[in-house]
């Protein structure tokens, strides 16, 4: 008898077998080839089930030899960021009536998990100024991926306008997804100095082969796409969409997707109370324009306001018609899973922070990083942003050293420091991707600046 | 009598006073001091005026306790395992043990970021390699990724290794999928999302993959096959030895979808059955919750020379520590950013290492048994029907038909699960397989009581005999009625956020 089994009591079991009319549970499997049925025990977990306690015991040990990072929390960046988790999105997230649910194809019974999903797509419709976001993707790469293939749909042309200094994972992603599909990604290069778009190679680019431009503001590298309406506009002249990808924060202060004409917009809504977990889960943020031939290609779940036959108010899903279990080889796309319970932990997150919540938090994570690379450029040889002038909560570091060494050095001062950027983009040198948050203190940042002086200057 | 919570509980936006807020930024004048200027002056520098969104987000104004009272009112409204059964076919809504949820909430998971140094994680990997070895044994593979995030994400992994693999042998021209009749939606959406033609291939009267029909499909323009096994009809594909090997045979790959794989965990492998890729659905087999629609996770696994194909980094150990190997010569790329759905990875380790290995066979035994405790207990109860051979035991679930019922009384597969709501019981998945009319699609998994599948049966004699006006007001004890679904997915009155509503509400004529 094991508890999570209830029936495993040999009284239950016997009633059981004795109601099916077998002798034993061998009997139910006889349909299945002898050739076929594993004739040893499966040699997994520990030769025997283990207890809580010993369970417990067993992953504590294990987790034991992570070395984690809260004194001061990491400064890395690279699409994942260290940021505060409110006590309440942990607590609400946890509710079991939430993470025990099914996706709500029943909906009068799951009513309280339809609302919190619609109140997900409401706050991000407003966040994004559009009004149409889905009830979520994987993550970030995933939607990028998602939103080229729809890109490709609704236009019927095949080639996708990408920023050379886009996200290499996404790039990576994306490039895997569509290519099956037969869209081509192409880059677009950037301004040495300032990282924007070329404004040049995109207007030569920009053939009538073109479905998308997809841009990033803030990019990758840290630094805003100045010229978003310029790129925006080229890209409809054309009869192409605008994507852009963005980070929900800087909304509290940057002009919102909606706002300079995207079509679709993604982003990743890590920063809205999912921790970090070493990159999962995530969600993918999913956003359209009002506009038929978007919402109707739209991939993913949505949730939408009605009411009962008796008028009072409720909540389904619809548009289902996009969708694979109506449509099969004809769907939209064929996710199902997503991250339910990561768009209500971004649901309470939004709520908390509320209207003016939003704005303070961004400009606070907007000054914070400002002083640290303000702090950092100090140091005689390092450039910070070593890209671009205004950045949200990331930028590229360069320094005049090897970065890997500087790495380890501040990790020996229990510091993680930024992503070496030397692999994805050797043309910026030793460079690194720094992201500072609403997390990260004066002092901490203090200490970052000291320690990487302190090597710097030691004529390493 | 069972009765759902029935709050009328506003949306968060109609809650609130101005000027509220629910969370405290951390104050910054230190900062700002250091930064030598007055705080308007430094954002101006920082995000200059043309970046600027011209005003604040509309979103609700409400304190904390506002918050917590409105989203616990909302978990009131939902139901899950923890609740009561959710017996859903094919989507194995088993309990969530409490101790892995516990478990992972941990500063040494959340607090680690994804791109840290291998050094520093070495427990984590530690515990996703063992995993990996574990799933690769319990499937009968030589390596799996643990990169996708689902199950539908698997399979366009799984289709996406079939047709590099093809494409690289100089094969073009096989761009044909074969996905039986009674597969998963996801199958032909994942196959076509990779590139290939779905080509149907029908269920015969058994219940099993029609053999005539197989042959006849299979051609030089075979790319591989999808199955799962045990199918959707809950019943063993007994030829399935045949049937990779013809496939085989046609130069085809054979893919299986890891959606039913609770009902012969221990019992017999994918791998043994001629599968090359399996995908698993680590929030159905492996007790990870689903979440009300996700995070769950789709690691792929692979044998032979289709492990080249699995997306890159695959986790290595070299004797001494664990690392990401980026090398990369035929796979397929990336299908996710960084490395997969840690969480609930993480919770499938503890759920296997609960159960060890007399605990998985022990799954699917009672996840079986269970089955056929229901299909033991339907019998003699009037108005449904067991399509397909009903003689053959079935696995992990079974469908039966509302047919008689609907044509005797006009009560529909829809009015029998709108009244299970009613009893406090979930619906089961219904309409679907799209081969069995009016589908009721039960699924009890290894941790239903029963007590509680006894009384499923039993509700559903009852149902079959209410009088029809009556079985078509129902659902009255949830927190809605019946919902207007036409109204829902009308052009003039669709509303998919608060902001459309608002729209509307201003005057506007928005029409999708």
């Amino acid at each position: 008898m094991h508890p999570w089994l209830p029936n495993s009591s040999p009284k239950v079991e016997e009633k059981i077998l004795r109601s099916i009319g077998v002798e034993g549970v061998e009997e139910l499997f006889r349909d299945i080839p002898a050739d076929i049925v594993l004739k040893r025990p499966l040699q997994v977990g520990f030769g025997k089930p283990l207890s809580e306690s010993e369970v417990a015991r067993l992953v504590e040990r294990l987790l034991s030899k992570n070395r984690v990072f809260m004194d001061p929390p990491p400064f890395m960046g690279g699409g994942v960021c260290a940021h505060h988790v409110p006590s309440l999105v942990a607590e609400i997230v946890r509710r079991s009536e939430f993470y025990t649910a099914y996706t709500p194809y029943q909906a009068e019974i799951s009513q309280g998990l339809l609302q919190a999903l619609f109140e997900y797509q409401s706050l991000m419709a407003d966040l994004v100024d559009m009004d149409v976001v889905n009830a979520s993707m994987y993550d970030m790469s995933t939607a990028v991926a998602e939103s080229f293939l729809m890109a490709a749909r609704v236009t019927g042309r095949s080639r996708i306008l990408v920023p050379a200094t886009m996200n290499p994972q996404h790039y990576e992603v994306a490039r895997t997804i569509v290519e099956a599909k037969g869209v081509k990604l192409v880059k677009v290069g950037y301004d040495r100095e300032t990282g924007m778009m070329s404004l040049d190679e995109l207007s030569s680019k920009l053939s009538g082969e073109v479905a998308a431009v997809y841009v990033e503001n803030p990019g990758y590298l840290g630094f805003f796409e100045e010229n978003i309406e310029a790129i925006s506009d080229a890209a409809h002249s054309r009869g192409a969409l605008l994507i852009a990808g963005f980070e929900p924060l800087s909304l509290g202060l940057v002009k919102p997707p909606g706002a300079y004409g995207a079509d679709i917009a993604v982003a990743e809504g890590q920063p809205l109370g999912l921790g970090m977990n070493y990159g999962g889960p995530l969600l993918g943020i999913f956003a359209v324009r009002w506009d038929r031939r978007l919402v109707r290609q739209m991939p993913g779940r949505l949730i939408g306001m009605t009411e009962s036959l008796e008028g009072e108010r409720g909540f389904a899903m619809i548009l289902q018609t996009r969708e694979q279990h109506i449509r099969r080889e004809k769907a939209t796309s064929n996710i199902t899973t997503n991250e339910a319970l990561a768009a209500i932990a971004a649901a309470v997150y939004l709520s908390l922070l509320g209207r003016s919540g939003i704005v303070r938090l961004a400009e606070t994570i907007m000054l914070r990083a400002g002083y640290a690379a303000k702090r950092l450029s100090e140091i005689p040889g390092v450039e910070a942003p070593a890209f671009g002038s205004r950045h949200f909560k990331e930028f590229a570091v360069r320094f005049p050293c090897r970065y890997r060494e500087l790495h380890k050095h501040l990790m020996e001062h229990g510091v993680l420091g930024g992503h070496y950027l030397g692999e994805e983009f050797p043309e910026l040198g030793e460079a690194a991707l720094f992201c500072v948050t609403e997390v990260h203190s004066k002092r901490d940042i203090d200490l970052l600046a000291e320690k990487v002086a302190e090597y710097v200057g030691g004529g390493a | 009598m069972w009765r759902q919570a029935r709050w009328s509980e506003p949306l968060i936006y109609e809650l609130g006073a101005p000027g509220r807020m629910g969370f405290l930024v951390p104050d910054d004048s230190d900062i700002v001091e250091a930064l030598g200027g007055d705080r308007d002056s430094l954002l101006e520098q920082l995000i200059p005026g043309q970046l600027r969104r011209e005003s604040p987000p509309p979103l609700p104004e409400v304190s904390e306790v506002e918050v917590a009272r409105h989203y616990t009112r909302l978990s009131q409204m939902s139901y899950g395992v923890d609740n009561g059964p959710v017996p859903l076919g094919s989507c194995t809504m088993k309990y969530n043990p409490k101790i892995a949820e516990q478990l992972v909430a941990d500063p040494r998971i959340a607090m680690l970021h994804p791109l840290q140094d291998e050094e520093t994680v070495q427990g984590l990997l530690e515990i996703l390699y063992t995993l990996e070895r574990w799933l690769a044994e319990i499937t009968g593979m030589d390596r799996c990724s643990l990169q996708p995030p689902a199950g539908a994400s698997g399979e366009l992994t799984g289709t996406l290794m079939i047709r590099k693999y093809h494409v690289d042998r100089g094969e073009e021209h096989r761009v044909e999928m074969l996905v039986p009749d009674s597969a998963h939606g996801t199958n032909p959406a994942s196959a076509a999302m990779a590139g290939f033609r779905v080509v149907r291939i029908p269920t015969d009267e058994g219940g099993e993959v029609d053999m005539e029909a197989l042959r006849a499909a299979l051609s030089d323009q075979t790319a591989g096959m999808m199955l799962t096994n045990p199918n959707t009809l809950g019943v063993f594909e007994s030829r399935i030895l045949e049937i990779s090997g013809l496939v085989h045979e046609a130069g085809g790959i054979m893919y299986y979808d890891g959606a039913n794989l609770n009902g012969i965990l221990g019992v017999a492998r994918p791998g043994d059955m001629g599968f090359d890729i399996v995908h698993i659905n680590i929030h159905k087999t492996f007790a990870a919750p689903h979440g009300g629609g996700g995070p769950g996770a789709g690691p792929v696994c692979a044998k032979g020379e289709m492990v080249d194909y699995l997306p890159r980094p695959l986790l290595e150990y070299d004797g001494e520590k664990y690392y990401w190997d980026y090398s990369c010569e035929k796979c397929i790329g990336r299908v996710r950013a960084f490395h997969g759905n840690i969480v609930p990875l993480v919770k499938a380790f503890i759920y296997i290492a609960s159960l060890g290995p007399q605990g998985l066979r022990k799954i699917a035994e009672q996840a079986v048994l269970n089955t056929n405790y229901f299909i033991s207990l339907m019998k003699g109860v009037e108005n449904y029907e067991l399509p397909y051979d009903p003689s053959k035991p079935r696995k992990h679930e079974v469908v039966y038909s509302a047919k008689p019922l609907t044509e005797k009384k006009g009560v529909t597969a829809e009015d029998v699960a709108k009244n299970l709501l009613d009893a406090g019981l979930y619906a089961p998945t219904i309409y679907f397989p799209l081969i069995v009319e009016e589908a009721l699609m039960i699924e009890f998994t290894d941790t239903e009581t029963a007590e509680n599948i006894e009384r499923y049966a039993e509700t559903l004699r009852r149902i079959a005999a209410m009088e029809p006006e009556e079985a078509k007001k129902a659902p009255r004890n949830t927190s809605v009625g019946r919902l207007d679904l036409v109204r829902a997915n009308h052009p003039a009155t669709v509303t998919p956020s608060y902001r459309v509503y608002r729209r509307r509400a201003a005057g506007e004529k928005l029409r999708l």
